[in-house]
């Protein structure tokens, strides 16, 4: 058992929580996250070209890029949460070119090295896999596909090929942090997904409040928040870590209490 | 690759991989997308009459085929081989942008799209996609870094007289990399019913072969005209690259005939010996950006760093990945021009021929002037002129010191 599949075997839906490295005290405010009652950590990498994020996570890159984040500064934040929370799944999720920098067997074994999970990788698609999926599986890291709203019928299939750990289920075609998708489509596309897969279905993209979080558990076998997080890290700085936990705290009870 | 490919024009292979650029690197909800234009863009070119109507706006719309000219004066200035030139800067709208924005207008037109987005630099490639989209009656939304909208205020001024809107970008370092941020933004929210009009030989597969394609006009006819003028191929062929694809379009239709040298011409700012350039070539090594794997302008993490040059088209932080694959071939020769050298060619080209260039061919021109003169003078230099300098008159003056 990984600790990604612990997190979606729990006896309810799990919360994902995103924030992006090196934005504020991560440290602290993953902590917060894990009080609140997160149940996986997406961990943001710092880009300085985010194409499919809104402006409150291009902010959050620019702001954590400002203060001089490295690479190296993320996976040191990665390493010191895998110490403090042995159990608690963590995902990086970013853009390609930041992971192939230094090669794609150089990414998977510093990831590795720092107990990461999973990784989200915005911009390698299914077609372009060969670029950082087989270092990744090599290492036991779980390479996480999107799927999208224009992910139709017959694509599917190449989208689940080779994925693991979870499907991020990307609820609108747009950025993130924008509009929130209607209920029954959501319903629909996580019981199209469900046919395909075994795979746990986690639903993203718009999603900010515990009422639509709640709504869209009673479905789905996990909710990611991040824009909404990452606005209070930007929003209260030192005092982030407070405001995060009594949000993720009212993510959590909506979230696990769904069904 | 240590093996030569029995053709250089054969590339890229059926997943958009040029060697080992190019590529798909876009999110999953554009995927399904870049699949359809693709199906669309085989279904066009296997179609006579998409052809026909591309041939018939070039020749009564855009003015082609442009001249190949034969500039006697700036080769006898120079002292060596004759400089030839190819005219894209008598194209509508001064520059060969027009060529690859009816090309892909036709295509959208094709597929029913009804909404048009574009990003710009200089604002050349925001003008020719608006003028196509009033042509056509659609609506055109132009993204463009602020700071460029700053820079380039007649060609904001354009866009909007031909009825485009311009959205100013101030994400990032608000220039043309965060306006094609922002265009990739718009299309992912709103696939159903846009095109994006990408302004040259780069993103993801097919635009860099569809763009190149669209744009080989300018060579196929240089090829033709040069034969039918002085019956042989010239030895050297020279073109400024940003992105890359007015080089491209003189350059492919003669990839094939081995005795044509090829020299692009990156920008070199203010030297490449520091990071105020924008050489991605000769100053950057390979990564992923925009849709494609190409060479970057990046550091050592990753992050994509700000070009500069003179030249507003020429600051981008990368380059079509099939100029990448013919740097690592061989097949054709880079060099990088700096600022006071473009500017110097400038006015060489001015004095000379009574043409003013844009500071983007400004760039060839000097890399021009440098060759012939180690070339005898019964060889041929072929430049693609690919635009005219209206639109830069303001920024040389300032860097010449003249109120204006």
């Amino acid at each position: 058992m990984t600790l990604l599949t612990n997190a979606f075997s729990k006896p309810h839906p799990a919360l994902v929580c995103f924030i992006t490295a090196g934005d504020g005290d991560t440290a602290a405010n993953l902590d917060a996250l894990v009080a609140g009652g997160a149940d996986v950590i997406e961990l943001g990498m710092p880009f300085t070209d985010p194409m499919a994020d809104g402006p409150a996570i291009q902010s959050a890159n620019l702001r954590s890029l400002g203060a001089g984040t490295t690479t190296a500064d993320v996976l040191q934040i990665a390493y010191e949460f895998r110490e403090r929370h042995p159990d608690v799944p963590l995902v990086l999720m970013g853009y390609a070119n930041p992971m192939v920098r230094r090669g794609p067997e150089w990414f998977a074994n510093s990831a590795k090295g720092a107990g990461v999970d999973g990784v989200i990788c915005v911009d390698i698609p299914p077609e372009e896999d060969e670029a950082l999926g087989p270092a990744l599986r090599e290492q036991g890291i779980a390479p996480i596909r999107l799927a999208t709203p224009t992910t139709d019928a017959a694509r599917l299939p190449s989208v689940l090929q080779g994925s693991q750990g979870f499907v991020y289920y990307v609820s609108v075609a747009g950025i993130t942090g924008k509009q929130q998708a209607a209920q029954d489509s959501i319903e629909q596309a996580v019981a199209a997904l469900k046919a395909q897969t075994d795979l746990p279905i986690a639903v993203g993209f718009g999603v900010r409040t515990p009422e639509q979080a709640g709504a869209i558990a009673k479905v789905a076998d996990g909710v990611v928040v991040g824009s909404a997080l990452v606005e209070i890290v930007g929003e209260y700085g030192a005092e982030a870590p407070a405001k995060l936990q009594e949000l993720t705290s009212a993510l959590a009870e909506a979230v696990h209490t769904a069904r | 690759m240590n093996t030569q490919p029995n053709s250089f024009k054969n590339q890229p292979d059926d997943r958009g991989h040029f060697g080992e650029f190019g590529g798909r690197y876009v999110a999953e909800t554009l995927m399904p997308l870049i699949l359809d234009l693709e199906r669309e863009y085989r279904a066009a070119q296997a179609d006579p009459e998409f052809a026909r109507e591309f041939d018939d706006l070039l020749e009564h719309y855009v003015g082609r085929p442009s001249p190949l000219y034969h500039a006697e004066r700036l080769t006898e200035a120079l002292g060596g081989a004759q400089v030839w030139f190819k005219r894209d800067e008598l194209n509508h709208t001064g520059a060969h942008k027009i060529n690859n924005c009816i090309g892909q207008i036709l295509l959208a037109i094709r597929m029913g799209k009804t909404r048009i987005i574009a990003e710009t630099g200089a604002g050349q490639h925001g003008v020719a996609t608006a003028t196509v989209c009033a042509r056509f009656g659609l609506p055109c939304v132009i993204y463009m870094g602020a700071e460029d909208v700053k820079r380039q205020s007649p060609n904001v001024f354009r866009m909007k007289l031909l009825g485009a809107e311009v959205i100013p970008v101030t994400s990032g370092g608000a220039t043309l990399k965060d306006a094609m941020n922002e265009g990739l933004r718009d299309w992912v929210a709103n696939v159903h019913d846009t095109f994006y009009i990408i302004g040259t030989a780069a993103g993801p597969h097919p635009y860099p072969e569809m763009v190149r394609n669209f744009q080989s006009v300018i060579g196929t006819e240089a090829r033709a005209q040069m034969l039918d003028r002085v019956g042989r191929l010239p030895d050297l062929l020279v073109a400024c690259i940003g992105g890359g694809s007015n080089a491209l379009g003189l350059f492919h239709p003669f990839l094939d005939d081995p005795d044509v040298k090829m020299l692009g011409v990156e920008a070199a700012g203010h030297g490449l010996d520091g990071d105020e350039h924008a050489a991605s070539l000769l100053g950057g090594s390979p990564g992923v950006l925009h849709g494609n794997k190409t060479y970057l302008l990046q550091d050592e993490d990753g992050q994509i760093t700000e070009g500069h040059s003179i030249s507003a088209g020429l600051d981008y932080p990368g380059i079509g990945p099939e100029h990448a694959w013919l740097k690592e071939s061989g097949r054709v020769e880079y060099t990088a021009v700096t600022d006071k050298e473009a500017l110097d060619g400038f006015q060489l080209l001015c004095r000379t021929e009574g043409i003013i260039p844009a500071l983007e061919p400004s760039h060839a021109i000097a890399a021009v002037a440098d060759r012939a003169k180690e070339m005898s003078e019964d060889q041929i230099i072929l430049m693609n002129l690919c635009g005219r300098g209206d639109k830069d008159i303001f920024t040389v003056a300032e860097k010449l010191g003249v109120e204006m």
